[in-house]
């Protein structure tokens, strides 16, 4: 459509690149920032802290990104056609949430090639809710002839604190997306650079030795003894510069380390889910682990909110 | 007169939550609306994914007018009380206030108000402010920058339009003023989201609806039902087809659509090895899909129906490629998991629930699991079943809780572990007890009939309670988070149905020594205390059940007060039950019921009175009238005669046997004075009353009768 003027391997609907790239455009143009992947790893977008930080306070923030995914669990050795221990996600924030949201989403489905004169596009009722961050929001998930291609979200609460303004947050999952547009049954058989012939490069290529490796790792070589530890290690980490950034801004309504006391919430909340997926977490257990990073990401939201991203000297 | 129209434009509403918010909406305006003395003459409301709206007809323009009589103070009060009476009625002076006389306390001022109705609008367009506020949606949320500040206006998803109309049909109407949120209520809606997304001006319901029509919106839910079963029903038709009906689905998909179309896909034969159970749960919650039956066969056809939001360009070719797409990738998964389930035997997967815990407080789903087993080789002989076969089933019955295709879609538990069982060459009867052992699961379910599967339900349920009491968790109020009431319930339906008999205090005992011998059970109720505590519940369910089929509350009480310990067959309370409602209806029941009753109301006075209770025999040689020699003799042979029927479970015939008591009982009140001044003459009289009372006891309690 918009990008008809594109070099057939650029589009949207031709290659893995050319989708994100007519994604960044979309929401570049709408005045988000566009921010490059958090360097760490995280079993979704929202764990960024483009989302969750920036997604407290009274600050209006856009910001769009891919964001990959890790989720140890979700590991089938490269052989399931749909399901992947990492994948990518793409994630807009957009706060106070506009009132044409729905409408700016449903353009960026028309800007990667998605005819609603043609296909069915619904939202279906599904209420968002992370009890690791203390987070929870009402929306949809969206449907495009049956097929969930993204998640749509209102957040109400984010590390157990109200959000004031409310952010829109979509989610894209690209992988799925990009099957759905290039017309293809299995990840592993996306065109990845748009080129055909011995130019072209599938995610097979890519990531097909990677899933089968970090699978191996994930089920059966992880050293939970070393991820136990770590897990604490991030915990304590996190608790130690909460302290320290309260103690340096000299009184309890200044915090000067959120952020990187944040990084280390985020760090043992991957830890937990390798060990999660080595299934050395029993279910009692398991309950209290995720207790313990909700502990961690409100006290992160709390500190967040007294710094001056957070709203502090507005 | 003038009619309400009001629409409630929004983001897209979740689809079960539709129907009640129309109620919702209709309920909360009409009510207020008759509470501000506006009588109206029928409402109705409607509901799509977009909008909520209401229409109300024939509201008068206004309130009626109310007159009001104040009273205030006497005449010569002081000035200042004059003066506030004045103002609080509004009157300019005293002079205006009529004088009321009374001789007694002194005359005083009187003020007649006549308070003007209202325009309906007006206080129509202040109450939806309200309604507004106060929505009971299940969940609600904020938004955009209003919701920067405390206290913005919450709604199930974005509210972006408020429509609200009133007038008299024949002409142009006014707007109701609402305001809230940042939106101001207007007479403009929008047409479908994408068929025709442009702005509609509304007049009046009538208009409203054909433009929304018009704009391929179809306002009314039961028209969107109708057409979605008509035309898929016509689709399956034409091709040989079968709809498989779905009544919870047909509502949620018309809750997802303003232009339901209606479209036929297809997959795969091969997907058609997976059981059809699996593949409906596939395609209908992934998917919110209709499965189709070959009506050759019985078997579901490799078709599916969906209901599109659009009339797409390309006739639905698209649409029907992607559904048929995402239906592939679901059921070759589905087809995975049940290939891979096959691989492993059942009773291979037992050893895994020793690592899964069934309750913190009750151990693991392994102990559990042998529990289940043990109870049901012992009820086994109960129930008609073979033991070795309940114990196997018991051990199996749990299992397909680990394969791939329940851990998928919860629903098919129990099923699924019966194809599985068939599928390793169970025998019959064990594959069905482990469907059926889950049942009954609520009201409308059935109960099973096969010894095997019965033996295997009852020791489930049992278990559960059992544990459950031993740990202190009963239910409380509404809360009930292990569904025991169900459980109980279902133990009741099963025995009743069944027509078994099961002494439950044994029973229950016997569950409680087994699950006190794992050491895996902290129980923090007494164990002697468990039986009789669960026996009180299981009372208490076979009341309401009782109840529920329409038999007298009191019966029940008066057969289950004359339960003791030894009395604790449910069959036989019953039986009981029944027998005493018939017994009742006669001539004869009725009479002997006031004079047991008669007889039971002096005991109960006099008792008290002295202080003591009138048991044993009375003396022959202290009767004088013949009435009394008569009714000692009746109750003699009665009481023999009656104890024998009951031995034999006879219960009518204990009632007919009783009944003999009447006419002897009657002679005795008339005749007969109780309380005489000669006290062994008194007392001996009060004893034979109490042998009327003992005779009766027999069957029921009759003094919790009533009538």
């Amino acid at each position: 459509m918009s990008d008809s003027d594109l070099p057939a391997h650029m589009r949207p609907e031709r290659s893995f690149q050319g989708l994100i790239l007519t994604l960044q455009r979309y929401w570049a143009d709408l005045g988000c920032v566009v921010l490059q992947p958090y360097d760490m790893e995280m079993g979704a977008g929202t764990f960024h802290p483009a989302t969750t930080l920036r997604a407290l306070g009274p600050k209006s923030w856009k910001a769009a990104y891919v964001q990959p995914s890790r989720r140890p669990k979700d590991g089938r050795y490269g052989e399931n056609p749909n399901r992947l221990q990492h994948y990518y996600q793409y994630q807009v924030i957009l706060k106070p949430s506009p009132p044409d949201l729905q409408e700016l989403y449903l353009k960026s489905l028309y800007a990667i090639g998605i005819d609603p004169k043609i296909h069915d596009l619904r939202f279906v009722e599904d209420d968002w809710e992370s009890p690791t961050l203390g987070a929870w929001g009402l929306g949809w998930e969206c449907w495009c002839d049956g097929m969930e291609v993204s998640q749509f979200t209102y957040f109400q609460q984010v590390a157990g604190f109200e959000c004031q303004p409310v952010a829109g947050e979509l989610t894209y999952g690209l992988e799925r997306l990009a099957c759905y547009l290039q017309g293809v049954d299995r990840i592993m058989d996306l065109n990845f650079n748009g080129r055909e012939g011995p130019e072209k490069v599938t995610y097979r290529d890519i990531f097909l030795q990677a899933e089968q490796e970090y699978s191996r790792h994930n089920f059966e070589y992880a050293d939970t003894e070393m991820l136990f530890t770590q897990f604490k290690m991030a915990e304590g980490a996190c608790r130690k510069y909460l302290d320290d950034g309260w103690k340096a801004g000299h009184n309890s309504k200044r915090h000067l380390m959120a952020l990187p006391a944040y990084d280390q919430c985020i760090k043992a909340s991957h830890v937990f889910n390798l060990l999660d997926a080595r299934g050395v977490i029993s279910v009692t257990e398991r309950q209290s682990y995720i207790l313990r990073v909700r502990e961690l990401a409100k006290a992160c939201g709390e500190a967040w909110l007294a710094t001056e991203g957070g709203g502090v000297g507005l | 007169m003038p009619d309400l129209l009001l629409e409630l434009f929004s983001e897209e509403i979740p689809a079960r939550m539709q129907a009640k918010a129309a109620e919702d909406l209709k309920k909360m305006v009409t009510d207020r609306l008759v509470d501000a003395g506006l009588v109206y003459e029928g409402a109705r409301a409607f509901a799509t994914p977009r909008r909520l709206t209401l229409f109300v007809q024939g509201i008068p323009a206004r309130q009626p007018d109310l007159k009001e009589e104040k009273k205030g103070p006497r005449v010569g009060a002081p000035e200042g009380a004059i003066a506030g009476f004045l103002k609080a009625v509004g009157l300019a002076s005293i002079g205006e206030a009529n004088i009321q006389k009374d001789p007694k306390k002194g005359d005083f001022y009187v003020a007649l108000t006549e308070k003007p109705g209202r325009p309906a609008i007006d206080v129509i367009g202040e109450f939806l402010q309200v309604v507004l506020r106060t929505f009971p949606w299940p969940k609600s949320m904020r938004w955009g920058e209003a919701s920067a500040q405390p206290g913005s206006l919450e709604w199930v998803r974005p509210l972006h339009a408020i429509v609200a109309t009133f007038g008299p049909e024949t002409e142009e109407p006014e707007i109701v003023h609402v305001a809230t949120g940042g939106i101001t209520s207007g007479n403009t809606t929008y047409g479908h989201r994408f068929l025709s997304p442009g702005p509609i001006k509304v007049r009046h319901f009538d208009d409203y609806v054909a433009s929304l029509e018009k704009a391929k919106v179809v306002l009314d839910p039961a028209r969107r039902k109708e057409i979605i079963l008509n035309d898929a029903k016509n689709l399956a038709f034409a091709q040989g087809f079968e709809l498989v009906e779905d009544e919870g689905l047909l509502n949620e998909v018309a809750g997802l659509v303003e232009w339901p179309v209606v479209l036929m896909g297809q997959f795969e034969e091969s997907f058609l090895k997976i059981p059809d159970e699996v593949i409906r749960a596939t395609i209908r919650i992934n998917q919110k899909c209709f499965v189709l039956r070959d009506s050759k066969t019985g078997r579901l056809a490799n078709r599916f129906i969906l209901t599109a939001n659009i009339e797409a360009a390309d006739g639905g070719k698209a649409i029907v490629a992607g559904n048929g797409r995402v239906i592939r990738a679901r059921l070759s998964d589905a087809k995975f998991f049940y290939e891979t389930d096959l691989k492993i035997r059942l009773e291979e997967r037992l050893p895994k629930f020793r690592d899964i815990v069934f309750h913190e407080k009750l151990g693991s789903q392994a102990e559990r699991i042998e529990r289940i087993a043990r109870l049901a080789a012992e009820l086994a002989p109960l129930v008609g079943a073979d033991v070795e076969k309940a114990k196997t089933a018991a051990l199996l019955a749990k299992t397909d809780l680990l394969t791939e295709v329940v851990g998928e879609f919860p629903e098919t538990q129990g099923l699924m572990g019966k194809y599985y069982a068939l599928a390793q060459g169970e025998d019959a009867s064990i594959a069905a007890a482990i469907e059926e052992h889950y049942k009954p699961a609520g009201p409308n379910d059935r109960v099973p009939t096969d010894p095997v599967s019965i033996a295997v339900a009852l020791a489930d349920k049992i278990d559960t309670l059992v544990g459950f009491w031993a740990i202190d968790e009963k239910p409380t109020g509404s809360k009930d988070p292990y569904a025991l009431r169900r459980a109980a319930l279902g133990v009741i339906r099963i025995v009743l149905d069944n027509e078994i008999r099961l002494p439950l205090f044994p029973t229950i005992t016997k569950a409680v020594v087994t699950l006190m011998n794992g050491d895996a059970v902290k129980a923090t109720d007494s164990p002697i205390a468990i039986a009789p505590n669960l026996f009180v519940f299981f009372a208490d369910r076979l009341k309401v059940q009782l109840r529920d089929q329409g038999a007298r509350h009191d019966l029940v009480d008066a057969v289950l007060a004359q339960q003791g310990q030894s009395q604790d067959d449910l069959l036989l309370i019953v039986r009981r039950v029944e027998a005493l409602g018939k017994f009742l209806s006669t001539d004869d029941g009725k009479s002997l019921l006031a004079g047991v009753k008669r007889a039971t109301n002096i005991l109960r006075i006099e008792e008290k009175k002295d202080g003591k209770t009138y048991h044993g025999k009375p003396d022959n040689h202290l009767y004088l009238q013949p009435e009394e020699r008569q009714l000692a003799a009746a109750i003699n042979a009665v009481k023999q005669e009656a104890a024998k029927a009951v031995a034999r479970e006879d219960f009518e015939g204990a009632m007919a046997v009783i009944a003999k008591l009447r006419p002897d009982v009657d002679a005795f009140f008339d005749k007969v004075t109780v309380n005489v001044e000669m006290a062994d003459r008194r007392e001996n009289r009060l004893k034979l009353l109490n042998e009327i009372r003992e005779a009766t006891a027999a069957v029921a309690d009759f003094s919790k009768i009533e009538g």
